[in-house]
C-alpha cells in the first residue's frame, strides 16, 4: 500500500481533489428557515411541479447536478462519473435522476450519510486518476420519507417531541482533478453502531454514537486537534443528538463545543417553526454543506471543515419487526488550502 | 345537557388516547386498535351500553363506539341466529359505516390531493 491510509480508518487524499461547484436546492419550508440566503433555489410547492412527492425529489436531485455542473463550467459530458443515493427505496429518486442525465452512474445507500459518502468515493476514484471530474449528490423529501419511514401523511399522525423533520432538499457538489480549492484532503469511512435504539423517531440518539467514533478516529488518526477545523459539523443528529455527542466527545477526551455544530440544528429554528428536535434526511447535510458551508468557505469565513454525515440503516420491514437501528457516520476533511504534514 | 354529557364522555375517551399517546411508545396505529377492542370488550362484559346511555354520540362516535357497534351486533345476531351469529352479527351493524368511510374516502382522493405539514 502507497501509505495512504492513517490508521484504521482514515484515508489522506495524496493528490486532494477540488471542490469546484456546488448547489442546493429546497422546499418552501426550508427556506423559511435561518440558512434561507445560502440556497440557489426555494421552491415554492413541495410538489415541484410533478404529481408525486418521490417525482418530486427525484427532480430536486436531477436539477441539483444540473445546476452544480453548469456551475462548473462543464457540461455533462464532460463529468466522469456521478455517485449519488437517497432514502427512498431502491434509491429511486437516485436512479430516476440518473436515467434523465446519462452521466456514468454509481448509486450508494448509506442513507442520510451519503453527502460524506458519495464524496468520499467520488475523491478515491479522482484520487486514483479514474476520473477527472466527478459529481456527487443527494436528496430527501420530508413527504416522502414519513410516507415510506413513519406514516403517510393523509393519516395525519401527532409527531412526538423528539422526533426529527426530514428536510426536504437536494445538494449536488462537482469535484475535480484541478481546481483552486476548496480540497478534500482526508476521509474517514465508519464502522457501523448499534447501541440499540429502536424508535425509528429517534434518530439523533442512534445516530450520535456512529459520530462519535468517526469523529474520534479521525482525530487519532490524524493526530489532529479539534481546534485545527474552523467547523466540525454532522449531517443530522438534530437538537437532542447534537447534546449526546458533546457529552460523549468529552468522555472520549476532546472537548468540541467550540467548532461544533449539526446541520440539523442549524436548518430551521424549532421555535417558530415547530420542528422539534431539527433536521433530518440526507438533504439536511446536502443543502447545508452545498449551501452554507460552500458559501462561506468561498467567502473566507470558514477554512476548514469537518463533516461527518450520518446515517441510520434501517428500513420500514426492520422497524416494524422490532429490530434497532444500526447507524454509520463517514467524514471527509474539506480544506480551503493544501496544509503541510497532516 | 345532552350535548354537555356527550362533550364530557367523548372529550374524556380522546384524553385518553392523547395521554396513551404521550406517555407509552405506542404508535397511533396500536392506539387506535386497542380503542376498537376495548370497546367491544367493554359492551360484552355490559359497561359500554351505560356509556353510551349517558352520553350518546359522544359514546359511539369515538373508535370506542365502533368496538360497541361490532360486540352489540354479535350479541343481537347470537340471540336471532345462534352461534353463527357471533361472526356475522358485528359486521352487519357496522356494515353502514365501513361502507361509509370506504366510499367517502374514495371520493375525497378524487377530490384533493394530499399537502404537507406546515
Amino acid at each position: 500500500m502507497a501509505g495512504k491510509r492513517l490508521g484504521k480508518q482514515t484515508l489522506k487524499l495524496s493528490s486532494p481533489p477540488s471542490v469546484i461547484s456546488n448547489a442546493a436546492i429546497v422546499g418552501p419550508k426550508e427556506g423559511e428557515g435561518p440558512l434561507s440566503q445560502y440556497f440557489d433555489q426555494i421552491l415554492t410547492d413541495d410538489y415541484f411541479g410533478e404529481d408525486s412527492w418521490e417525482k418530486a425529489e427525484s427532480k430536486m436531485l436531477k436539477e441539483a447536478v444540473k445546476s452544480a455542473v453548469k456551475a462548473s463550467g462543464r457540461s455533462n459530458t464532460n463529468i466522469d462519473f456521478m455517485f449519488a443515493g437517497d432514502l427512498l427505496n431502491q434509491i429511486v429518486s437516485s436512479s430516476f435522476a440518473a436515467r434523465e442525465l446519462q452521466i456514468p452512474y454509481i448509486g450508494l445507500y448509506g442513507a442520510c450519510s451519503t453527502m460524506a459518502e458519495s464524496l468520499c468515493m467520488g475523491s478515491l476514484m479522482i484520487d486514483g486518476g479514474f476520473a477527472e471530474a466527478i459529481v456527487c449528490a443527494t436528496s430527501s423529501h420530508f413527504c416522502s420519507a414519513e410516507r415510506q419511514y413513519r406514516f403517510p401523511l393523509e393519516q395525519g399522525v401527532q409527531r412526538p417531541p423528539f422526533a426529527q423533520w426530514t428536510v426536504t432538499g437536494a445538494g449536488a457538489a462537482v469535484i475535480a482533478e484541478t481546481g483552486s480549492g476548496p480540497y478534500i484532503t482526508h476521509a474517514t469511512i465508519g464502522k457501523v453502531q448499534d447501541f440499540g435504539i429502536k424508535d425509528a423517531n429517534n434518530m439523533g440518539a442512534a445516530m450520535a454514537p456512529a459520530a462519535v467514533d468517526t469523529i474520534t478516529a479521525h482525530l487519532n488518526e490524524t493526530g489532529r486537534r479539534p481546534e485545527y477545523y474552523d467547523l466540525i459539523i454532522t449531517g443530522d443528529l438534530g437538537n437532542i443528538g447534537k447534546a449526546i455527542i458533546l457529552d460523549m466527545m468529552q468522555k472520549e477526551g476532546y472537548d468540541i463545543t467550540k467548532v461544533y455544530n449539526d446541520c440539523g440544528s442549524m436548518i430551521f429554528d424549532s421555535e417558530k417553526q415547530d420542528t422539534h428536535a431539527g433536521g433530518s434526511g440526507c438533504g439536511c447535510a446536502a443543502v447545508v454543506l452545498n449551501g452554507y458551508i460552500a458559501k462561506e468557505m468561498k467567502k473566507g469565513n470558514i477554512n476548514k471543515v469537518l463533516l461527518i454525515a450520518t446515517g441510520a440503516l434501517l428500513s420500514p420491514t426492520t422497524t416494524w419487526q422490532g429490530e434497532s437501528i444500526p447507524c454509520i457516520a463517514h467524514a471527509v476533511a474539506i480544506e480551503k488550502t493544501i496544509g503541510v504534514g497532516v | 345537557m345532552d350535548y354537555l354529557k356527550a362533550f364530557l364522555v367523548g372529550g374524556a375517551i380522546c384524553v385518553i388516547g392523547q395521554l396513551l399517546m404521550d406517555l407509552t411508545k405506542l404508535t397511533p396505529a396500536r392506539v387506535l386498535v386497542a380503542f376498537v377492542t376495548a370497546g367491544a370488550i367493554l359492551q360484552g362484559i355490559g359497561i359500554y351500553q351505560a356509556i353510551v346511555d349517558f352520553g350518546g354520540a359522544g359514546a359511539t362516535t369515538p373508535l370506542t363506539g365502533f368496538g360497541y357497534s361490532l360486540a352489540k351486533g354479535a350479541m343481537k345476531e347470537v340471540k336471532e341466529a345462534g352461534l353463527l351469529g357471533a361472526f356475522t352479527g358485528g359486521l352487519k351493524s357496522t356494515a353502514g359505516g365501513i361502507a361509509g368511510a370506504i366510499f367517502f374516502g374514495y371520493i375525497m382522493t378524487l377530490l384533493f390531493s394530499p399537502k404537507s405539514k406546515k
